[in-house]
């Protein structure tokens, strides 16, 4: 049976983690269709069509999908699921918010954050923070799938998948957008960033993040992330949060600044391929991942810092 | 109104968990544990609601073994006015647990469940979702505000690119984050007050539901450690050894 991926987009484009949640289906061992729930959502399906590994690509557009609502999103996969063996989004907080409802509906289990599959019913996902794998098998019909987009390749492009429209049933109207404030930034996503620069408490406020960490993520073409401390100060908006329970990161180089290193914190970098910790305190936990520390306080470091990469 | 509450009975966020030496599960064995942070900040917000004048009763519900009566009874200590266990052995996940909590919807018919949007062992962040669409309610999960307003719930929710605020109509599960309120320190009065409120027991059977996991853990393992690298001099030390050894930037 044919694998559904639900792909995440803001009627333009797609976003980069439905790229690794199709790499993740793809490994499973099926045709890979990819559904885009949308409002005048024609140009996400296009581009959808081009993701390489996409056997056909299913168009829902109406009104009701304009802000992916999970009450509405979940009753049109529910509706679509009985041609597929698995179904799969991204888990991100859209993926999060509505895959469950949609696991509860067909009445199976969901599989939340896998991190790799080992067969089409067997898969390996993080508990307890990530500091232990459990492999786990699923004896459900239907397989309901979240990935942790990091730990799977972005697919690539040179697809042509036909292009199928669905109807839409009647909006459900259970919720209704008031408005959203997405922080608005011209660096790199967190989730797709090839270097993060991340400050913790130590910053002392948002101004220094400000005036010190934002121009060496400038510098670098990194994006900025915090720790939950940091964000629960106050310094940065709350979707900067690395960790646990906010946004799970690994790209090329991590510079954790003035982060003691809660396992919270850890849980969300710690699959970074290299990992730069300044602190002044040598103890701290975040030493303990680090492949460079550097013991020193912030203020004179990151100045420093900046002035060594010209 | 009524809010429902459910509560998990967890390892306590602070302890270090390890594997089995056979690799079957997690050692529980003498560990210490508590309520789920989540699901405090989520009694908490309820407790709130209460004060505020909004809510006129709130009940805790936990499903487990019988030491989730310690969870229930912290609970009430911060304010939940009565509460549930739904008491087995048996491992619950996620489907069941939402099975569970709609049997006591029906029963209860609270206006709001009050989840946590998840819990720190098995991370599934499933619960609550699922139980609004068996429900057949709306959702409003990771909230980092919650205003209720006569039938209806205003949510402000903590999505990847920022924030966003919906309103939905009640009854309705909200789930919430970690923003959402800082709990308060269940003083020694109320400690032994708890102590006192009702705690009804019940189980899966009497509810009617079939609890039986779907998903079976074939085996759990630690992560590949990450080791300490080296200690830099300086910044100019940092750069080189980004530049000449690591090669990323």
């Amino acid at each position: 049976m044919a694998i559904l991926v639900i792909a995440e987009h803001d009627n333009s484009s797609i976003k980069p983690a439905t790229l690794n949640a199709v790499t993740a289906a793809s490994k499973i061992g099926a045709e890979v269709h990819l559904l885009v729930a949308g409002s005048a959502c024609a140009p996400a399906a296009d581009a959808a069509a081009k993701i390489a590994g996409v056997g056909k690509v299913l168009l829902a557009d109406a009104a009701q999908f304009a802000d992916q609502s999970p009450e509405n999103l979940a009753a049109l996969v529910v509706a679509n699921a009985a041609a597929y063996g698995h179904i799969v989004a991204a888990a991100t907080t859209v993926g999060k918010n509505f895959m469950p409802r949609v696991a509860a509906l067909l009445d199976v289990a969901q599989i939340s954050e896998i991190v790799a599959v080992e067969t089409p019913d067997t898969f390996v996902r993080p508990i307890y923070a990530g500091n232990v794998l459990a492999t786990v098998q699923s004896s459900d019909a239907i397989k309901v799938i979240t990935v942790r987009a990091t730990a799977f390749e972005a697919a690539g492009e040179g697809g042509s998948a036909a292009v199928e429209n669905l109807a839409a049933a009647a909006d459900l109207g259970k919720s209704k957008l008031v408005n959203r404030e997405l922080t608005k930034s011209e660096r790199p996503e967190l989730t797709a960033a090839k270097i993060i620069v991340s400050g913790g408490r130590g910053m002392g406020n948002g101004d220094n993040f400000h005036r010190l960490l934002e121009p060496l993520a400038d510098r670098l073409g990194a994006a900025l992330g915090a720790s939950r401390a940091a964000v629960d100060a106050g310094y940065v908006p709350n979707d900067y949060q690395v960790g646990q329970t906010g946004k799970i990161v690994a790209p090329q180089l991590y510079i954790a600044v003035g982060i003691s290193g809660a396992i919270q914190h850890l849980a969300g970098m710690k699959d970074s391929k290299v990992i730069v910790a300044i602190n002044k305190d040598a103890e701290a936990p975040i030493f303990q991942v680090a492949d460079y520390g550097l013991v020193g306080d912030l203020f004179e470091v990151l100045p420093a810092l900046l002035a060594e990469l010209g | 109104m009524k809010i429902l509450v459910p509560v998990k009975r967890v390892v306590d966020y602070n302890v270090k968990v390890r594997v089995k030496a056979d690799g079957s599960n997690v050692d529980l064995a003498n560990v210490k544990m508590s309520m789920n942070p989540f699901d405090e900040i989520a009694i908490e917000e309820a407790v709130r609601l209460k004060e505020a004048g909004i809510a006129s009763e709130v009940v805790a519900v936990s499903a487990g073994v019988t030491n989730c009566q310690e969870t229930l009874r912290t609970a009430m200590a911060i304010g939940a006015d009565r509460g549930i266990l739904i008491q087995t052995d048996v491992e619950l996940q996620p489907l069941a647990v939402a099975k569970l909590l709609k049997a006591l919807c029906e029963k209860e018919q609270p206006q709001i469940v009050l989840c946590g949007k998840q819990a720190i062992d098995d991370d599934a962040n499933q619960t609550g979702q699922m139980l609004a669409g068996m429900m057949n309610w709306p959702q409003a999960t990771f909230a980092s505000k919650i205003v209720v307003a006569g039938e209806q719930a205003t949510v402000t929710r903590e999505i990847d690119g920022g924030l966003e605020t919906i309103e939905v109509a009640l009854p309705a599960v909200l789930t919430s984050d970690l923003r959402l309120n800082e709990p308060r320190y269940a003083t020694l009065p109320n400690i032994m007050k708890a102590k006192r409120k009702p705690l009804e027991t019940t189980n899966p059977e009497a509810l009617g539901v079939d609890v039986t996991p779907r998903l079976k853990t074939l085996k759990v393992a630690e992560p590949p450690k990450r080791s300490a690298g080296i200690k830099v001099a300086d910044a100019a030390d940092l750069v080189m050894k980004l530049k000449t050894e690591a090669k990323v930037i």
